[in-house]
């Protein structure tokens, strides 16, 4: 017998060791992994931030790559006397705050209303949720401006006071609308994370708190909206994050808005005409250094995502741990 | 008047009803009407009079103007296709990749699931297209691979040699070289289809991985037999997601825009926003159809 066990204790700790050997060498390309990927996510918001704090001296400096010799706020200077910084921010954020809520209200509802409120056809009706994801929204996107270009519910504005519809464009009115009626920027997806969470949650609390004689709207408002606290963050940073960034719909419904995303992308030639007039030659626009016009828009952009960067430092915790909860799962 | 008594099934459904009421509204009034009125559109020319807009009944003509007249509709269709195929299994792979690492425990994990959502964030819409055509990033990109030696582009290129030379598929290897130079924007992209796939990992019962490991299958093996099939349903979902934001801001919206506000052709723009649906519901079909039947479902 003795043979047997000198032979078979060996082969237990190679195996052992092996074990060990994998998971090291595992949890070493693990965490290579993790900081590559993290370092390419980060490497644009890093590349921003040193841009920003840079001297117009140290742009031609070779020797300066990422931290600037030269430290300085005047690109944030000039930005702001380019751009009503404030005001823009105030726009934007009540805006999106604005629309975030309302979208909030009503896909919760409708969410609700799929999940447990079901009646003769409102699968169907599910159906058609997921349609207004699928379609994309340039082939709406005609009919839409002209929609709110003369606006009338079904033609009964015209029948009461004779007149064509009223023009919204310019307005803040269709966003209030679209978001109020659900029908905003993706909203088809926020209704189906609602749904899936509504339906997560087990038939037994609902009906309990109905035996307990609550009505329908009272288990909503004080049992179940309470519960879905991880789909309300969900959606509350999408859709708040969505309508910051979206130039698509507010271009299309406003005219030259004092918006974040919009300014982003016009800011180039406001702040070339502004050099130019500040350096005497009003009527070029070419004169002025592309690289310096560059690091100026860079700054402007970093000040546009700083709002979202802090709101996602403050929520992230709350959001990462919530998705878990969400039920986002189909 | 007789008193109804409504049972507990009928009153929630007219509630229901109720709750839907906004949505059903908006639905009508900013979807379905826009779409037909659409569709229309497409059909016929559409003229701005002083009193407003008039249409003619043209048929299929903006279709065919759109096929066989315009200079870039055919070529941009494609591109944003095949753009789209490229990327979506790339984007597939690695959220479900990163996904079952975020799973894992270790130290920093609450950071390191931070960082990789920011891009649901930064990522979307407007901020992603004034990044690309950005001069002083790009100079100070390549000033950077001047320094740490030849990052970016070189570095595929001797990747593509050494796979040529080591007697690798010319097309398997084009594909990965361009994997490795898409990889920001791949990254960037799949922010939400993380955040899904990590919600479903969660959602697996840990006593199946420990039956799994008792019975001696190794990690490979628990990746293959209960992973696989239990998050087989979301990689169905995240893929109709992932095609739909990939075909929701590309240069075939920008041309659409642009053929509706800049040349004020209504009737074109519509007619090629259409067929650019009807492409996407197309191939939507067609995968749906194939992974459908495959997928796994637990219930």
């Amino acid at each position: 017998m003795k043979p047997v066990v000198q032979f078979k204790q060996p082969a237990v700790r190679n195996k052992w060791a092996s074990r060990v050997v994998t998971a090291f060498l595992w949890k070493l390309v693990r965490f290579v992994l993790l900081i590559g990927i993290s370092y390419v996510i980060v490497y644009p918001i890093l590349l921003k931030i040193s841009i920003a704090f840079k001297d117009k001296k140290d742009l031609y400096n070779s020797t300066v790559v990422w931290i600037p010799k030269h430290f300085t706020l005047d690109n944030f200077r000039l930005v702001l006397q380019v751009i009503d910084y404030p005001k823009v921010l105030l726009t934007s954020v009540l805006l999106s705050g604005g629309t975030m809520l309302l979208q909030m209200i009503t896909c919760a509802l409708a969410g609700y209303a799929f999940a447990k409120l079901k009646f003769r056809g409102s699968n169907i009706l599910f159906m058609l949720v997921i349609f207004t994801i699928l379609v994309p929204p340039q082939t709406i996107m005609v009919p839409t401006y002209a929609l709110y270009k003369n606006f009338d519910i079904f033609g009964i504005y015209e029948l009461i006071t004779g007149r064509p519809g009223v023009n919204l464009i310019g307005t803040y009115w269709p966003f209030v609308l679209s978001s109020a009626l659900a029908m905003g920027l993706k909203t088809g997806l926020f209704i189906y994370i609602f749904r899936q969470f509504f339906r997560g949650i087990p038939k037994e609390i609902e009906e309990a708190a109905y035996i307990d004689g609550a009505s329908i709207l009272t288990t909503f408002f004080r049992v179940m909206l309470p519960n879905a606290v991880p789909a309300i963050v969900t959606v509350m940073l999408f859709a708040f994050v969505w309508q910051w960034n979206d130039t698509y719909f507010t271009t299309l419904v406003l005219i030259n808005p004092d918006l974040m995303a919009v300014k982003v992308s016009t800011v180039a030639g406001q702040i070339a005409s502004y050099l130019a007039s500040e350096a005497g030659i009003a009527t070029s626009t070419g004169n002025v250094d592309p690289f310096y016009l560059s690091m100026l828009s860079n700054t402007l952009i970093l000040m546009a995502i700083l709002p979202l960067i802090i709101m996602y430092f403050f929520a992230q915790r709350y959001f990462v741990e919530s998705v878990e909860r969400t039920g986002i799962v189909g | 008047m007789i008193k109804v008594r409504l049972t507990q099934e009928q009153k929630k459904g007219r509630m229901g009803v109720l709750f839907l009421a906004p949505w059903l509204i908006g639905f009508l009034l900013l979807f379905a009407l826009p779409i037909v009125e659409s569709l229309k559109y497409s059909l016929s020319q559409l003229e701005l009079t002083a009193e407003g807009m008039s249409l003619h009944f043209i048929g299929l003509e903006n279709f065919k103007t759109a096929f066989l007249e315009h200079p870039a509709y055919n070529r941009i269709l494609t591109e944003s296709i095949v753009d789209m195929l490229v990327n979506v299994p790339l984007i597939i792979f690695f959220s479900l990749f990163s996904a079952t690492l975020l799973n894992q425990k270790f130290r920093f994990r609450g950071l390191a699931r931070a960082i990789f959502f920011l891009p649901v964030i930064l990522a979307s819409g407007a901020l992603l297209g004034v990044e690309g055509g950005d001069i002083m990033q790009s100079v100070m990109q390549s000033a950077n691979s001047e320094q740490g030696g030849n990052l970016s582009l070189l570095q595929s290129f001797e990747l593509e040699r050494m796979l040529i030379q080591s007697g690798a598929n010319e097309s398997v290897v084009a594909y990965l070289t361009d994997a490795v130079n898409r990889i920001y924007e791949i990254i960037s992209r799949s922010g939400v289809q993380i955040l899904i796939f990590l919600a479903g990992l969660q959602s697996i019962s840990p006593s199946l991985y420990e039956a799994a490991r008792i019975e001696g299958a190794t990690g490979y093996e628990a990746f293959w037999k209960i992973t696989f099939p239990v998050i087989s349903p979301l990689i169905l979902t995240n893929l109709i997601y992932s095609i739909i934001d990939a075909f929701s801001s590309n240069k075939m919206t920008r041309l659409i825009q642009e053929t509706a506000f800049k040349t004020f052709d209504f009737g074109l723009s519509s007619a090629m926003s259409w067929i650019y649906f009807m492409c996407i519901s197309v191939i939507l079909f067609i995968l749906y159809m194939l992974i459908a039947r495959k997928v796994f479902y637990y219930d």
